[in-house]
């Protein structure tokens, strides 16, 4: 993979990227070419795939040509890395996931690694190299999990939520997502073996505005305060992105899954002012000055 | 010969009150009969709490209402709302 940064066209727009820091995840449909998608299988069929050191420059880790640097060279798999962890990111680790044909029990409901408190963040990558159907499992997620800290299989015990999402899709799809998102494997239940390669990468550039932000500082004009105007828009924008709840959240949680997220698109812009619903800058009125006297 | 078995249903809800919305669910069926796992359903078993219990199934544990600990306020993590219930069947032994 080269180092060079790409062009503005290829980046994630400030749409996408505020539903990444809302729902922690973005979804990419058919975006691998068939070809491709057939060359990354062959690998996949011809056995292990060997797993190179944590730490490398996402650029050293794959042999030019062969089929995972062909994919990580896509412009628009390039686009999505360069937005959300900068250039040539550090390689962390990388698996091809297996689910065996018609297997019993889905894997545990798990967050990846341990326990991350970090306000920076990783993303993994979810490849689907070929069609997957709801018989065949996907994996499963539960969007907008992100910022629930919890560690690795805490939450094996979780079976269902509403609104959670089981991957149906067809070769060559793409997830981006945040290190915290918790998913799982759903069971396989076809006479097929599964496949979804996934790769984990590190920011080696603070997180800040990485996207095509063209349009971001005349989104951020809105009412800083209320933004009701914005959020009841009828085309999309970031204040309507970041308010809107997922169905699972309980509803005193939810309020503060909203005020995570306040917390994320600051850190993410660089504004210490930004708000949805009045929830921080409430919070964030501690006057010290003293009334005039009578 | 018949036994008696358990089945757990763990509810999680949108608040304290057992007649709030159900957001999450788990159900462990100690018969051996089903094998429910993640990611197996899209509808919840039940709209709320109370309904379960209207449909016969027994609370065995209610989720304690705790402070949170300092400078952990706005911190997100577990479900807090979970409700453990539970049905005896009669099984053949």
């Amino acid at each position: 993979m080269t180092t060079a940064t790409v062009s503005p066209e290829l980046l994630l727009t400030t749409n996408q990227m505020a539903s990444f820091a809302a729902r922690g995840f973005l979804r990419f449909d058919s975006l691998v070419p068939d070809d491709l998608n057939r060359r990354v299988m062959d690998t996949f069929d011809a056995g292990p795939v060997a797993r190179p050191a944590a730490g490398l420059p996402l650029s050293e880790v794959y042999a030019p040509g062969s089929p995972l640097d062909d994919l990580m060279h896509l412009p628009e798999i390039q686009g999505i890395v360069q937005s959300l962890v900068g250039p040539d990111p550090l390689f962390d680790h990388h698996a091809v996931h297996i689910r065996q044909p018609n297997e019993g029990r889905a894997q545990g409901l798990h967050g990846d690694a341990i326990i991350d408190t970090r306000m920076h963040f990783d993303i993994q990558l979810m490849y689907f190299p070929h069609d997957t159907p709801l018989e065949m499992g996907g994996t499963l997620l539960l969007p907008g999990s992100q910022f629930r800290r919890i560690n690795e299989s805490d939450i094996a015990r979780y079976q269902n939520f509403v609104g959670q999402i089981p991957m149906v899709c067809e070769a060559g799809t793409v997830l981006a997502l945040h290190h915290g998102i918790w998913h799982c494997g759903r069971r396989n239940q076809t006479d097929r073996v599964r496949y979804m390669f996934k790769i984990r990468l590190n920011p080696k550039v603070r997180q800040h505005r990485l996207w095509n932000t063209g349009d971001l500082d005349d989104q951020m004009q809105a009412d800083p305060v209320t933004n009701l105007e914005a959020r009841n828009r009828t085309e999309e924008n970031i204040y309507s992105i970041l308010s809107r709840p997922e169905p699972w959240y309980e509803f005193p949680v939810g309020r503060l899954e909203i005020v995570n997220r306040v917390k994320f698109w600051r850190f993410l812009t660089g504004s210490n002012t930004f708000d949805l619903s009045y929830w921080l800058t409430r919070l964030e009125n501690e006057p010290e000055n003293l009334a005039p006297a009578a | 010969m018949s036994a008696q078995r358990q089945i757990i249903m763990i509810l999680y809800l949108s608040n304290s009150a057992l007649d709030s919305d159900v957001r999450g669910w788990t159900i462990y069926d100690g018969t051996g009969q089903t094998y429910p796992t993640t990611g197996d359903s899209d509808t919840p078993p039940y709209p709320t709490g109370l309904a379960a219990m209207q449909d016969g199934w027994r609370v065995i544990q209610m989720p304690q209402l705790i402070p949170p600990d300092k400078d952990l306020e706005y911190t997100t993590s577990f479900f807090k709302f979970e409700y453990v219930f539970e049905k005896i069947v009669e099984v053949e032994a």
